[in-house]
């Protein structure tokens, strides 16, 4: 019996990561910015799409939704009510989206037929953040009934991110939210990001939200 | 909690990376894992005992290695250890770092095996 040190130098999630390169690729070719919205249960990703996604056909953009979720597909009704196609993922337990199931639900759509791809991920703040999907720009969503702190509390999603939503602006009062507090803290993790503070209820920020949609389609 | 599948696609790749030392047994498996991967060790350890199970892996040593943070600081021209995740800059001159260098690692460095001797 001998022992033997096998370096072996292989990254766990190499298989996600190398199907996620594939799929960067595809996206870029076909010309379609894909965004990957991640953030808690509750912070209202669905209502935040939705509205994304009508004002964004009413600028004639074409435009199509991937939602995760644990069961049910209630999520992907909702948004199908803005008249965009719209995919359900049922992870069945599963606390995130990986490149796999992104691939196998990208089946049969023309990608060079759209503007812009939503995936919208499993609410989890944590595992979401490890798996690469092949998207451009990657979301955080933070309401303003979370707490200031959601950012310092998880660091490695904030981190990651490539910009960050503040949604439910509208109860920031009745909340006692502390804006200056959570500005400070996404900056504190990701230095110079760009936040936009929303409200699905109200459109608040929405234009600010689809002009930045529009220059980074156009990047 | 997706450290269950992170641990299968261990028990894989230990399991495929073995096709090269047939009968071999493994003893300890080492990993390096970034401190913003957002990977818990007692998860990973709670997972591996489950998953190696009836597999050439089982009663191995999972040892985790945690990486720090490391960001290059572009005032400083150095590469600098973020030691607190609440805030990303620079611990020398106070200034926001962007630029990673270290902190996302998922990856097996190695594995320890005992080899079955070839009969002549």
């Amino acid at each position: 019996m001998t022992t033997r040190i096998v370096e072996l130098r292989r990254g766990i999630l190499k298989k996600n990561d190398e199907l996620a390169a594939g799929l960067r690729n595809r996206y870029t070719s076909a010309g379609v910015l894909v965004l990957n919205l991640v953030s808690s249960p509750g912070t209202g990703k669905t209502a935040f799409l939705e509205l994304t996604l009508k004002a964004l056909r009413a600028r004639n953009a074409r435009v199509a939704a991937l939602v995760g979720d644990l069961e049910t597909d209630n999520d992907a009704r909702r948004l199908a009510s803005s008249g965009a196609p719209v995919r359900q993922i049922n992870t069945h337990g599963i606390c995130h989206l990986d490149a796999e199931m992104i691939d196998k639900h990208l089946d049969g759509w023309q990608l060079g037929d759209l503007d812009y791809l939503f995936i919208e991920n499993v609410g989890n703040l944590v595992c979401p953040s490890s798996y690469d999907l092949g998207e451009r720009v990657r979301v955080a969503l933070l309401s303003v009934t979370e707490g200031e702190d959601k950012p310092l509390k998880y660091p490695t999603l904030f981190n990651s991110a490539d910009a960050a939503v503040i949604t439910k602006i509208d109860l920031a009062v009745p909340c006692g939210f502390d804006r200056e507090l959570a500005l400070k803290n996404i900056n504190e993790i990701r230095p110079g990001i760009r936040i936009f503070e929303t409200s699905a209820k109200t459109g608040a920020g929405m234009e600010e939200w689809l002009d930045y949609l529009a220059q980074e389609r156009a990047r | 909690m997706h450290e269950l599948s992170i641990v299968s696609s261990i028990v894989d790749t230990v399991t495929e990376s073995l096709a090269a030392y047939p009968g071999a047994k493994v003893k300890e498996v080492r990993l390096r894992v970034g401190a913003l991967a957002s990977v818990i060790e007692d998860s990973l350890q709670f997972c591996y005992g489950i998953a190696t199970e009836d597999t050439p892996l089982a009663g191995s040593v999972l040892v985790v290695n945690i990486l720090p943070v490391v960001m290059h600081c572009e005032p400083c021209g150095a590469d600098v250890e973020i030691v607190s995740l609440q805030s990303f800059r620079c611990p020398k001159c106070g200034e926001p770092v962007l630029d990673m260098r270290q902190g996302r690692e998922l990856e097996i460095e190695s594995i320890e095996i005992d080899e079955v001797e070839e009969q002549v």
